[in-house]
């Protein structure tokens, strides 16, 4: 196992090099720079900006500059928020997103495993057709309509919850839903085929045959095989909500990284884009090979490979 | 720029993601109104929505209005504003003379002007913040603000490095005098401008070099400021807290007791913040809702005046735009009044002129008209008699909304009444940026918003050569109106001198002007003393809550 863990890290090195170099790339193709304006800087101030970010050194030079400071741990200042460094900004709102993130795939496992197990041990029945039709309306509606609409009946009409803020625990409630609802979808959905697929299979079978509870079926046999395509959708599933959560966390005005990730792009914040774009990264390889473990863990066939 | 929290992303990363997995919840909340001395039973702690997160909160560095709302509340300058008019009022300085041919200004600092550590305000202080401004290493931005000062323009650009040439000089610790250039009439009020403020020196220094630029002096705990608040809190992307400075010369008549600026970029979700009552003003107001508020809730709703000019810019060396009757056949067929009825609906008004009406006494008297039949005649004298072979142009805008629609509207207008067709472009904001900068434009969309109430923050954009002046458009008779209009004293002769720059504009037409700005913003009825402003500022020393 940890071999094999090593020797994804390492396939995750040559990732993370070309991710950071594109973007490095096409973030110094893209028109206008980070201290245009509508009122003109004057080229004299404008110079001085430019080399007080360094950003009048030849590209390649800025470029193992950004990576000699980056593997020390220094992001370098925000180009936008000059007050600010890249790893301030990041040390502040990560927590939140990674908060929002966890909230939300928690509360889209327990719904989507919930709807999809009870649907898969009943196929074609009320208990099938109901959670799966809402669960296609989840993958339908897009956040930034579910989120508004919550927050119409639940923060202004019946005044359950407060309409923005990210400061009780109750604030967190409908962004974890908003963000986690279609993914709760999906969730169902593959968790009822996974179910249906392992359910008809002969090893069930036998169990039934030899007299097995119902729930240990489901619970010891059934489940195992049947969460599978379910966690091979997790590893995305949580880069998605993590990158994604910048909708949710502009409706419910939360101090996220969603934000910075988005509006660093338009502000042409360098070192920001950077940064965050290399975080992410980082992140998606982290989680994507958590799943791989935990598939692995699951599955014998897999180990083998 | 020094790092002050060095930390490398898996030595952060995997601490964060553990505790996290046990969900923390309920962390820091922000006292919605629970503190605060209640007067009148009301706690006196504002929440502004304040737009998108300020880039700096250093006076000095910053450009925008989302910076100056905090740091009007954090920093004063020698003077401040009337609440309803703006007039120049005793801040810093409590009094003020100035020399018959209003060009040396001699400040009387009050004794009592204090520092948020207990510091007294001096003459030394401002020397040192204006010197701050315009050296060349700090980058200032605004430093050309500073520019009516005699040779703080030298000074900046490099020409002289001794300071004590600068038009400004400490007589003594509680005089300041300040020579200009020539006389400026607008003078007290740009003084209101976030690039006029002081900074405390002994701060400044302690975090860094005069002419660093961001060090942490601005951070809560190291803030130092003389204004009526002081610096609390300041949560990137949340929310900023000043609380009441009790040291301040005039804290007695202050009632507010703290001001919580949020950062809402999003119109939407900061209206529904003050629907659900979280915000007593907002800073902007979103286009769709201004309907339903004008029918259902008129009285939250604060329409001003504001002092801008919405436009569109013509380079004027593309053909056909390089020939000055194609410019006006554009300009005299469009309806202004239309736009400002069935497109924008929020009570801006047409623009004729450039220059806002009663910018400080100021109104232009040449307008541009509205005139179908003679554009046609214009349009027809260039060579293109009822739009024929008439080549087109793009119509760029930055991509948004309501410049979407406006430049529909327009496009019809054209195609309706000259016959000629034009296509739409739109460009993410930074791509506009550089394409108008690099003249790499046919027409494009512009708007101006004034920086102090005077003419002259709206003509000087069209000089020659101009870093504004992206039409590419050089007239020597208007340069050289506006050069008489800089060099007077005599306001009737630098009026004149502004009438007759605009004239020539409004006769050359580089840009076409289409309407005028208003500040647009939701208030709670309990709010008193926000007044509507021209420049929408709002002195938060008179403003409390009911």
């Amino acid at each position: 196992m940890l071999r094999f863990i090593r020797s994804r890290l390492l396939e995750a090195i040559p990732v993370l090099f070309i991710i950071a170099t594109l973007t490095f790339v096409m973030i110094r193709l893209a028109p206008g720079g980070p201290f245009s304006d509508e009122r003109n800087v004057s080229p004299a101030t404008l110079a001085k900006l430019e080399s007080h970010y360094h950003l009048d050194e030849p590209l390649p030079v800025q470029y193992l500059t950004w990576w000699r400071k980056t593997l020390a741990g220094d992001l370098g200042p925000s180009m936008r928020y000059g007050a600010h460094s890249v790893n301030e900004i990041i040390a502040r709102t990560l927590p939140v997103s990674l908060e929002l993130g966890i909230l939300a795939i928690t509360f889209a496992l327990i719904i989507g495993l919930g709807a999809g197990i009870i649907a898969g041990l009943k196929p074609n029945t009320v208990t099938d057709y109901a959670p799966m039709s809402l669960a296609m309306i989840g993958i339908c509606i897009p956040t930034f309509v579910i989120g508004p609409l919550l927050l119409l009946l639940f923060a202004l009409r019946w005044q359950i919850f407060s309409v923005s803020g990210w400061d009780t625990a109750a604030d967190r409630i409908l962004p974890a839903v908003t963000l986690g609802a279609p993914y709760g979808a999906y969730i169902a959905r593959l968790t009822r085929a996974g179910m249906l697929e392992i359910l008809n299979q002969d090893f069930i079978r036998t169990a039934r045959a030899k007299g097995v509870s119902e729930f240990r079926i489901i619970y010891k046999h059934a489940l195992k095989g049947g969460l599978l395509p379910m966690i091979a959708f997790l590893g995305p599933a949580m880069a998605g909500l993590l990158s994604g959560s910048f909708v949710v966390e502009e409706i419910f005005d939360i101090p996220g990284l969603g934000q910075h990730f988005v509006n660093a792009a338009f502000n042409r914040d360098y070192t920001m884009i950077m940064g965050t774009v290399l975080l992410y990264a980082v992140m998606i390889v982290v989680f994507n090979l958590l799943v791989d473990i935990v598939q692995a863990a699951l599955n014998p066939r897999l180990r083998l490979e | 720029m020094k790092q002050r929290s060095p930390l490398s992303i898996r030595r952060y990363l995997l601490p964060t993601l553990i505790p996290l997995l046990l969900c923390s919840c309920g962390r820091d909340p922000v006292d919605k109104g629970t503190a605060g001395q209640p007067d009148d039973g009301v706690p006196q702690i504002l929440h502004l929505g304040n737009g998108a997160e300020p880039k700096a909160l250093d006076p000095h560095v910053v450009t925008g209005v989302t910076e100056h709302n905090i740091i009007s509340a954090l920093l004063e300058g020698l003077v401040t504003e009337d609440p309803k008019t703006l007039e120049p009022q005793p801040g810093a300085a409590e009094s003020w003379s100035v020399s018959d041919d209003g060009t040396v200004y001699t400040f009387v600092l009050r004794s009592n002007g204090k520092w948020s550590n207990g510091d007294t305000v001096t003459a030394h202080d401002f020397v040192f913040s204006f010197e701050r401004m315009l050296s060349p290493g700090l980058s200032a931005e605004y430093a050309e603000m500073l520019f009516v000062m005699k040779n703080a323009a030298a000074f900046h650009e490099g020409t002289i490095t001794d300071f004590s040439q600068v038009g400004v000089r400490a007589v003594n610790d509680y005089t300041l005098e300040i020579t200009l250039n020539a006389g400026t009439p607008y003078f007290l009020s740009v003084l209101n401008h976030y690039s006029w403020y002081p900074v405390h020196k002994p701060t400044i220094l302690k975090h860094g070099k005069m002419d660093e630029l961001h060090t942490p002096w601005t951070r809560p705990g190291n803030y130092v400021g003389n204004g009526v608040f002081v610096l609390d809190t300041w949560e990137v992307n949340k929310v900023i807290v000043v609380k009441k400075n009790p040291l301040h010369w005039d804290a007695k008549i202050v009632r507010l007791e703290a001001i919580h600026f949020h950062a809402i970029e999003k119109a939407l979700t900061e209206e529904r913040a003050f629907r659900a009552g979280d915000l007593h003003v907002t800073g902007t107001v979103p286009l769709d809702k201004i309907e339903k508020y004008q029918q259902k809730s008129p009285e939250l709703l604060m329409v001003s005046p504001y002092i801008g000019t919405y436009y569109y810019l013509f380079n004027v060396e593309q053909p056909p735009l390089d020939d000055v009757r194609v410019r006006k056949a554009l300009s005299m067929s469009i309806d202004r009044a239309a736009i400002c009825t069935y497109v924008l609906k929020a009570g801006q008004l047409p623009a004729y002129h450039f220059v806002p009406p009663d910018t400080g006494g100021y109104t232009s008297q040449a307008r541009v008209t509205y005139d179908i039949a003679a554009a046609k005649k214009l349009l027809a004298a260039a060579g293109y008699p009822d739009g024929e072979g008439f080549p087109g142009f793009e119509l760029l805008y930055n991509t948004n909304e309501s410049h979407r629609k406006i430049a529909e509207v327009i496009q019809q207008m054209w195609q309706k009444n000259l016959n000629i067709n034009v296509v739409l472009k739109n460009q993410e904001w930074k791509v506009y940026l550089d394409s108008t900068q690099q003249g790499d434009f046919q027409v494009a969309r512009a708007g101006w918003i004034g920086d102090y109430v005077d003419p002259n923050t709206f003509l000087d954009l069209w000089i020659t050569g101009g870093g504004n002046n992206r039409t590419r458009w050089s007239n020597s008779d208007y340069d050289n109106f506006i050069a008489t209009a800089a060099a007077t004293s005599d306001a009737a002769v630098r009026f004149n001198a502004f009438q007759k720059a605009e004239t020539t504009l409004l006769d050359e037409l580089p840009i076409m002007p289409i309407y005028l700005y208003v500040s647009l913003s939701l208030i709670q009825p309990g709010v008193r003393g926000w007044h509507p402003t021209l420049l929408d500022h709002h002195p938060y020393k008179y403003v409390y809550l009911e």
